[in-house]
């Protein structure tokens, strides 16, 4: 590896020559940064200045380059130099354009400046270029695990665009819930007529294909490895065991019907004829494989009128049933209305909902139904009783405000929810799913942090991301359909072909080394010195991602391609032996006692910011964007997460004589913002802690805060820069400034 | 543009909404070739001019810094603004698409300092808010921008200001001489991500858009929610700039509607529970927040959110699609007509501000794609295929009424069905 050789560049544009005396910082890098080479140019990201970079780098030999200029979230573009370490001081919307242009903020401005070039070069000497990962093994193929419409998709779907799939499924046959449906609702013009369910079509074209290999009344026994080199023990019917290689997977494991035997007050199972819908699909397999019309179950005679029960055990308040719409119920009903109308126009179709459900091209279905007869009333369903050969179906008419019933249904359809086969609640492995069934582990992970993928609240393995839907906290393994979320077969389908799209990138950036979703194409990767580990488990437990396990001596074992490269381990380790090349204790530490510290004579507070980089810092740019101005007694950094800070850059904040410290995180709880999931939670947790460390340096509560700030915070953000100065203004300077 | 190399391994992605930049992304990250063409100066499309999501109540400019940051580290994607695919012709795997850039005015060398924008005097309405107020005709798109680069409004080409704007320059970046290009460029598939327009207004006759000044539709009082927004962030009425506490939110304006659009647009349901909950932000218990509508679509997971806006005090739910809206023009108040039809009641009823939960149109309807497509009635092109063995894919709120998490997930398999073809045509040509 050539030797490291630094070069800073002070640029003088957008103002900066105006308002900074740039001589001074470049003379500040030159003696204090000890930067080999210093610069300045009047316009740095100009052809010519990039030009002069290249240069250097090209004939002088620099490796590693700071830049003084703009924020690292500007000129990209032009400061792109591959290979090269590269650090930046943020003196455009970190300094002019956060400070006032007055020759009374001229000096402070200065020292802001100053303090970021010192801070730019400190890190800059403690970054390496990262050489990517040791472990990248090439694995491309793919498991898909569950056999319905998604995993049949996401099967197919991976193998046109060229990859091998193992498709598990574990049961005797493929097809799922779908191929038990009698017709689906249709997902094309004129979204009028049920239509052929394509499943049979499906399977038939994911037999033949020769990339698609299919294991039947399989199931995983174990699940070990890393995205690219994950291993899957496949224990199948005969009672032996496969061991299969793969490079990433896919759960599809779709959903339960909700168990509407648990609906006591609609009498399921005192009556054949009260069914749920897939009782009804049933029926309506069985009539159409005779050539003949749906029969009443209990007798056999002509149905004269179906009663819908939209929202049975779903949408609940009580806490008994499901909280949640399933979706694909609405249609389901009126498509299942159709299967009577087009038979008989006679029959009476009714469906009782409390708000009809069909969103998109769905409107065009609904006012099929509507014109084929089917009648839909607003209302509640109390009770479902069987009524002789009939039931009975009391319900609150919502229009008319009053309640009713229906004395002669032959057929009742109870419209229930999905519940998702998400495996076991890594969280609470003893606690039963919606339906009261213990689940069984569907994937087996030997990981440290549970067997399954972490669900959300209502049992579902999403990512509660709205941008991101697919990224799971488990690297390299997505979950496509029910299992997501509530879904129709139009969705899945799609849903399934998304899920194929990302497992093939989690396995080709996998070989590369490269880092998954957010920070893809990151290279760098936790390192740690075993030798200094006490075995403490913080990190194994703490990271988001489930990314670290533990060998048999309890040391903890990093899996580079599982990890996100958020720090959470590095944030957490107490003795401080996890870094990551371009991103360490060290590189952050340094900039922190690279600012100079006024005495206290001076009367100038420090305060140290420890910003989020994707919401808080962008937050604080754009502020500056504004011309929002704040403090000039704030020194700012950005981290990869809140969940990267360690405590030991607070405490030698602290000791180095700055007067309070400010992390700036992402939103946490039910509704996180935080893109590592639980950084910006874990951080809170910790500082919650640190309590402890200002009583033993004898400081007060207040030198330390943590707020929760969001990337429009572009006015608040100030607000609590100069709130906070105020507060550090009225408690008074850090007795601890001139003991470093 | 000199450097733009594509072969029938390339991806054309039209759309630079969070739909084209994830199709871009994702399939970049997969390894391929992509080029992504923006007809606006900036990425970021309609998500970006949101104030919040639902159902979590984020920012989408967070995602958006995160899609940015992406890009700016992937070099697989080559981005173009202001630029138009006018022709696609050929055949998969092998298709050559003519791409017409308009001109910016400001080169590469522009560092958004803002100096033009400072020396502009003239101003144009303001798209990214919607029309709501006026900015310079230099001028920086939003906050977020990508490229981070000024753009000089045509109307400021021949006169004094663009003059002005050249001067102010320090660093030669205005070209006032620019001209429209056109590339043609060789591509093996395209992801058609134009997303959508919201329907207009005015058409909604009985509800008096553009006649009174406090009848709006939801993308403005979003931007009014919006600290970068026109009021700073302040929900205050268009006719006097007093404070908009008690609003009325109507459903279904133009979606459900054989007169106007026949599709439920899906999202407006959610984004009026959502905008309830920026009243009670801006004005906590003495907001009033009231919901006309028809059904409350909150489907599957958006349920909790749901019963969390009906568990609000300040906010009513009235089941009635309002007849008609009159204005009363002594206190510029908004009056609906209408029936509850639970129990059937008469009502006319006084609000501050009337919020029109406008429907969603396909921005570029499939007969306006300068390929062979499959389109419904509506202008949807159809979900993620083409006609015969066509490889233009429809993703995102192109190919249907969707909100953005299906509209990702929309354009992840969009992404993936150009890559089977792109490799497909790899392993021929291997």
């Amino acid at each position: 590896m050539a030797e490291m050789k630094t070069a800073a560049y002070v640029c003088g544009g957008c103002g900066l020559a105006e308002r900074l005396n740039t001589a001074q910082l470049a003379k500040i890098a030159e003696r204090e940064g000890k930067m080999n080479l210093v610069r300045e140019h009047p316009f740095l990201c100009s052809d010519a200045g990039v030009a002069t970079i290249r240069a250097d780098i090209e004939n002088e030999g620099v490796t590693h380059v700071a830049l003084a200029a703009c924020s690292r979230r500007a000129k990209t573009e032009a400061f792109d130099f591959p290979g090269v370490a590269l650090s930046r001081a943020n003196l455009r919307e970190g300094v002019i354009w956060a400070q006032p242009a007055t020759d009374a903020a001229r000096e402070t401005t200065q020292e802001m400046a100053d303090d970021y070039v010192r801070m730019a070069c400190a890190e800059l000497k403690k970054m390496k270029v990262p050489a990517g990962n040791p472990q990248a093994a090439k694995n491309t193929r793919l498991m898909v695990v569950g056999g319905g419409v998604s995993g049949l998709t996401a099967a197919r779907e991976a193998a046109q665009a060229g990859y091998e799939v193992l498709l598990i499924e574990k049961r005797g046959a493929l097809g799922g819930w779908a191929a038990q449906l009698h017709r689906r609702v249709p997902e094309r013009e004129p979204f009028a007529e049920p239509v052929d369910t394509g499943v049979a079509a499906l399977i038939e074209a994911v037999t033949k294909d020769k990339r698609i290999q299919i294991m039947l009344n399989a199931t995983l026994a174990k699940t070990s490895g890393a995205p690219g080199r994950f291993s899957a023990s496949i224990a199948t019917e005969s009672g032996g065991t496969s061991i299969e290689e793969v490079g990433a997977i896919i759960q599809a494991t779709g959903f339960t019907p909700y168990d509407a035997s648990r609906l006591t007050e609609f009498s399921y199972g005192k009556s054949p004829n009260i069914v749920d819908q897939a009782g009804l699909e049933r029926l309506a397999r069985e009539a159409a494989a005779k050539g003949e019309a749906i029969r009443r179950p209990s007798d056999g005679a002509e149905v004269k009128k179906v009663v819908f029960v939209q929202c049975a055990g779903q949408r609940d308040d009580s806490g008994k049933h499901l909280p949640y719409c399933s979706g694909f119920c609405c249609a389901t009903s009126i498509k299942q209305a159709m299967y009577f109308k087009d038979a008989n126009h006679a029959v009476d179709t009714v469906v009782i909902y409390t708000d009809l459900r069909v969103p998109g091209a769905g409107e065009d279905f609904y006012r099929s139904g509507q014109k084929k007869g089917v009648t839909f009333t607003k209302g509640r369903v109390g009770a479902v009783e069987p009524n002789g050969s009939q039931a009975k179906v009391r319900f609150r008419d919502l229009i008319l405000d009053e309640e009713t019933t229906i004395e002669d249904a032959d057929l009742v359809v109870l419209a229930t929810g999905q519940v998702p086969n998400s495996g076991v609640n890594i969280d609470k492995p003893d606690a039963e799913d919606a339906n009261g069934a213990k689940p069984i582990s569907i994937l087996n992970l030997s990981y440290r942090q549970g067997a399954d993928l972490p669900q959300l609240k209502q049992g579902f393995s999403d990512s509660h991301f709205i941008c991101f839907p697919y990224e799971t906290r488990r690297t390299g393994i997505y979950t496509a359909g029910p299992v997501r979320r509530p879904m129709d077969i139009a969705q899945a389908t799609e849903d399934a072909t998304g899920a194929a799209l990302k497992a093939i990138q989690a396995a080709e950036n996998a070989s590369l080394g490269r880092a998954a979703h957010p920070r893809s194409g990151d290279l760098s990767f936790p390192i740690v010195r075993l030798d200094g580990c006490t075995q403490c488990k913080r990190c194994t437990v703490e990271c988001p991602f489930g990314a670290i396990d533990e060998d048999e001596k309890t040391y903890p074992q990093f899996n580079e391609s599982r990890c996100r490269r958020c720090g959470t381990c590095m944030g957490a380790c107490p003795v401080r032996v996890i870094s990551f090349e371009n991103y360490s204790v060290d590189t952050v530490g340094a900039q922190i006692k690279a600012v100079e510290i006024p005495d206290e004579t001076e009367e100038k507070p420090r305060i140290l910011i420890l910003a989020c980089e994707n919401d808080a810092y962008p937050a604080l740019d754009m502020a500056a964007m504004q011309r929002h101005t704040y403090s000039a007694y704030v020194r700012a950094i950005p981290v990869r997460c809140l969940g990267s800070v360690n405590t030991i850059w607070i405490t030698d904040a602290l000791n180095g004589g700055y007067d309070g410290v400010m992390l700036m995180g992402c939103k946490h709880g039910d509704d996180y913002q935080c893109h590592f999931v639980k950084g910006s939670e874990l951080a809170n947790v910790r500082m919650a802690k640190i309590g402890d460390t200002l009583k033993q340096l004898a400081l007060e509560n207040e030198r330390v805060i943590t707020h929760e700030v969001a990337i429009t915070d572009m006015v608040r953000v100030g607000k609590l820069i100069d709130d906070y100065a105020a507060t550090i203004e009225k408690i008074g300077l850090s007795p601890m400034k001139g003991f470093a | 543009m000199a450097d733009i190399i594509a072969t029938g391994q390339t991806i054309l992605v039209v759309g630079g909404g969070i739909t084209g930049m994830t199709a871009a992304l994702e399939a970049a990250e997969c390894g391929k070739q992509v080029f992504l063409v923006e007809k606006s100066p900036t990425l970021g499309g309609r998500t970006a001019l949101l104030y919040r999501y639902f159902p979590k109540l984020c920012h989408p400019t967070c995602g958006l810094e995160i899609n940015l940051r992406r890009l700016k580290g992937n070099r697989n994607v080559r981005v173009v603004t202001l630029a138009e695919v006018t022709k696609i012709e050929g055949k998969p795997g092998d298709y050559t698409a003519t791409i017409r850039v308009r001109p910016r005015y400001v080169t590469s060398n522009c560092t958004a300092c803002g100096a033009c924008a400072e020396a502009v005097e003239a101003t144009v309405p303001n798209p990214y808010n919607y029309g709501l107020d006026q900015m310079k005709a230099a001028y920086l798109p939003h906050a977020m921008a990508y490229p981070q680069r000024y753009v000089l409004d045509p109307s400021l080409i021949g006169t004094p200001g663009a003059d002005k704007a050249k001067a102010a320059c320090k660093y030669n970046a205005i070209d006032l001489g620019m001209q429209e290009e056109t590339l043609a460029i060789k591509v093996g598939a395209v992801v058609w991500a134009t997303g959508w327009k919201p329907y207009d207004a005015a058409k909604i006759q009985p509800y008096g858009y553009g006649r009174f000044k406090n009848v709006i539709t939801s993308v403005e009082f979003e931007r009014l929610a919006d600290p970068h927004g026109p009021t700073g962030g302040k929900i205050v009425r268009p006719s006097d700039g007093k404070e908009a506490k008690n609003i009325a939110f109507i459903q279904c304006a133009g979606s459900r509607d054989e007169n106007h659009l026949r599709h439920c647009s899906r999202i407006c349901c959610m984004a009026s529970l959502k905008q309830t909950q920026f009243v009670r932000e801006a004005y906590g218990d003495a907001g009033q927040s009231t919901i006309y509508y028809i059904d409350i679509r909150a489907i599957d997971r958006f349920e909790d959110f749901y019963k969390k806006v009906q568990a609000d005090k300040t906010v009513k739910f009235v089941k009635s699609k309002p007849a008609r809206i009159d204005e009363d023009r002594a206190t510029g108040n908004v009056i609906l007509h209408g029936v509850n039809t639970e129990g059937y009641h008469r009502y006319a009823e006084a609000h501050d501000l009337a919020v029109l939960a406008i429907g969603m149109e396909p921005s570029v309807k499939g007969a306006e794609v300068p390929a062979e497509v499959l389109e419904d009635s509506s202008g949807f092109l159809s979900l993620g295929e083409g006609p015969g063995n066509a490889a233009v894919f429809g993703a995102g709120c192109a190919s249907g009424a969707l909100d953005v998490n299906r509209s990702t997930q929309s354009a992840t398999a969009a992404a993936l069905r150009a890559i089977q073809i792109v490799n497909r045509s790899a392993r021929a040509e291997g």
